[in-house]
């Protein structure tokens, strides 16, 4: 028998502090698969969003900056136009990236910076104890959102992939999810799509995953599987909104 | 023909592989690791078939997998 | 024959961005500093720099210090409320300890104020501004040469001390014109940057944070931050004085404060009265030591600023009761002339 499964060798051994079901360990290793699948992890920097994802340092065996809430992309840009042929990627929550940082990460996309942005989008703030987030859907229940989100109140939740989509400057664009098996499959395709696009130098990459927060949620790891698969799902449609194939837009 | 390992320490007993394995062959153990909880354990090692879902669903990257 | 330059205050600080080895700026417009951006859209590109005009100040400080953890110099200017808004972004550079160049042509407020000239901004530059336990230095020119000199040295101490660094000019010294002589850069030593993230090929990987969540972690991180402000405090303090000897009356003042009140300390020495000047060039570190010296033969001091009482309250602790401390301010709306500020050397002669 050989070994077929094992970690990736660009995450560290050892134990991730998430919380028990938590998307966030299978995000990191997706991410970090897709690093060695193109050898990329010595020529690899991550800027940490503010939130569950900040530790991403503790996790990536790579160089890594901590930005400001919000700012990674900003960050990010600052960094690659430095070191234009490193790897430079963002881990963000749906805080971080839809809510304070939503200038960042429209512009940075609008100006089409190489860089690969991964937005962990779980409908709630997790880090903070479980406010709601502009990700958050009609009806859901937050400790900000005690009556459930009001759409008069507070509008209607921001699909980030699909309006990253409509801007030049993206070259990919992906929603995915970790629920099944198949959807986890084709997770890691978009994971790697996007790598490749940033290593072929054309232009941004995003690639937005929906993601269980049991805790925050308040169910465990299976039912909250079952809330991404009955409700996230129908709201958030899963797929790629945009793949540049070549260099069609220079 | 297959075979996994779960790091007992590093599981949360998520539970996330046993709905992940599609013959259904992953159980909690009777015993409690140093955190607390009950780690995922292979019921029948004839059975598996080394397909590594249960390793890829994992969080934790808990399980290693043979084939 | 050193060449010469007639030239604005922002473009000459821009110049001397450029002659620093800054290749990196990211920044927003806003009046009255919209010359330094365009100065450097035109020529970072000649130097095979990149300019970035960003989508705001917020990204810019960002920006800026994604570039700096990657090793390169890199700055952005702003004015005023532009500069409230990079109070965070400063606050992680220093906390992270990142070199930074951060310029405010200074215009008048608060709120979205006005474009004039003032000193309105001296708390908000020595006082931390941002959140936490931590200084910038700031370099205060009065000149359209002190525009570039004084940037080719707030480079160099950002990357000696690892820290953001503010240049505080004013609307006034950034639109005039005057001659300036287009020195040489003479780069000082410094040690090579063995910190900066740029993938960790061969070598153990990096980290650039602020956060220090560890059982004593964060202390000892501040009180290393608070050493290296001590050792600024001992090394780089910067002031000019004159007339000091005779003196029975010290004004002391900053930027254009301190030219106009250059021409009212001529006008009062004309009629007699013995007055010194004393120009802080650092307002962090003040220079307290020689203000405390001086106040050991001179009794009587006078703070001229464009502002309603800020650098005052720095005079007033550096001569620690030795000495009486007066102020006159003239807020913004228009620059102080040398008349109105002969009286009030009058006033407490």
């Amino acid at each position: 028998m050989k070994q077929v499964f094992k970690r990736p060798q660009s995450l560290k051994d050892v134990p991730f502090h998430f919380c028990p079901g938590c998307n966030h360990g299978t995000i990191h290793r997706l991410v970090a698969e897709a690093i060695d699948h193109f050898n990329l992890c010595e020529r690899t920097i991550g800027v940490a969003g503010v939130g569950c994802s900040v530790f991403i340092y503790e996790y990536f065996d790579i160089d890594v900056a901590e930005a400001p809430h919000g700012r990674a992309p900003a960050v990010a840009t600052g960094l690659k136009r430095v070191l234009r042929d490193r790897i430079i990627f963002t881990y963000q929550g749906d805080g971080d990236l839809a809510s304070i940082g939503m200038s960042e990460i429209v512009h940075t996309a609008n100006r089409g910076e190489n860089i690969t942005v991964i937005f962990v989008n779980n409908t709630v703030y997790g880090m903070t104890g479980g406010q709601m987030a502009p990700t958050t859907l009609l009806g859901q229940q937050t400790t900000t959102s005690p009556y459930g989100r009001d759409l008069l109140q507070d509008g209607y939740p921001i699909r980030m992939a699909e309006m990253l989509a409509t801007l030049e400057g993206t070259s990919f664009s992906a929603r995915v999810a970790l629920n099944s098996p198949a959807n986890l499959m084709k997770a890691k395709k978009a994971v790697r799509r996007a790598f490749e696009i940033q290593t072929n130098d054309l232009g941004f990459s995003f690639v937005e995953f929906l993601s269980s927060c049991p805790t925050n949620w308040g169910m465990n790891a299976i039912r909250a599987n079952e809330r991404v698969e009955k409700e996230l799902i129908p709201y958030f449609p899963l797929g790629t909104f945009k793949e540049r194939k070549g260099s069609d837009y220079l | 023909m297959g075979k996994i390992i779960v790091n007992r320490e590093r599981c949360k007993a998520c539970a996330l592989c046993t709905i992940a394995c599609p013959k259904k062959l992953i159980l909690f153990s009777q015993e409690a690791n140093s955190q607390g909880f009950y780690p995922a354990e292979l019921s029948l090692e004839e059975e598996c078939t080394g397909c590594a879902l249960c390793a890829e669903a994992c969080p934790d990257v808990a399980i290693e997998v043979w084939r | 024959m050193e060449k010469r330059l007639f030239i604005k205050g922002n473009e000459a600080l821009a110049v001397g961005a450029i002659k620093a080895g800054c290749r990196y700026y990211f920044g927003y417009p806003i009046t009255p500093q919209n010359d330094i951006p365009e100065y450097l859209s035109r020529n970072l590109a000649k130097v095979e720099g990149c300019f970035i005009q960003a989508e705001s100040e917020v990204a810019s400080i960002n920006m800026l210090l994604g570039a700096s953890a990657a090793g390169a110099r890199a700055m952005t200017s702003s004015s005023s409320p532009g500069i409230s808004l990079m109070q965070e972004g400063i606050s992680y550079l220093a906390g992270s300890e990142l070199p930074a160049v951060i310029v405010n042509i200074t215009r008048s407020g608060p709120g979205l104020g006005g474009i004039s000239a003032s000193q309105g901004d001296y708390f908000q530059a020595t006082r931390g501004g941002g959140h936490g336990d931590y200084r910038t230095i700031v370099l205060a020119p009065h000149s359209v040469q002190e525009m570039h000199d004084l940037t080719l040295l707030a480079f160099e101490l950002a990357d000696k001390y690892r820290n953001p660094v503010v240049i505080l000019g004013d609307a006034v010294l950034g639109q005039m014109q005057e001659t300036m002589i287009d020195r040489a850069y003479h780069p000082m030593e410094l040690p090579p940057k063995d910190w900066i993230l740029t993938g960790a090929a061969g070598r153990k990987p990096r980290l650039i944070k602020s956060l220090y969540l560890k059982e004593g972690e964060m202390e000892r991180h501040n009180w290393k931050l608070f050493e290296k402000y001590q050792r600024m405090k001992g090394e780089e303090v910067r002031y000019e004085i004159s007339q000091e000897e005779d003196a029975r009356l010290m004004v002391v003042a900053f930027g254009t404060a301190a030219r106009v009140s250059k021409t009212a300390i001529r006008l009062a020495r004309a009629e007699g009265l013995k007055v010194g000047h004393f120009r802080p060039i650092t307002l962090f570190p003040f220079p307290e030591q020689a203000l405390l010296q001086l106040s050991k033969r001179v009794k009587r001091f006078l703070s001229i600023e464009m502002n309603t009482g800020q650098m005052v309250e720095d005079v007033k602790l550096s001569v620690a009761g030795d000495a009486e401390v007066h102020f006159y301010g003239h807020p913004p709306g228009s620059p102080p002339i040398p008349e109105e500020l002969l009286e009030a050397i009058k006033k407490v002669y």
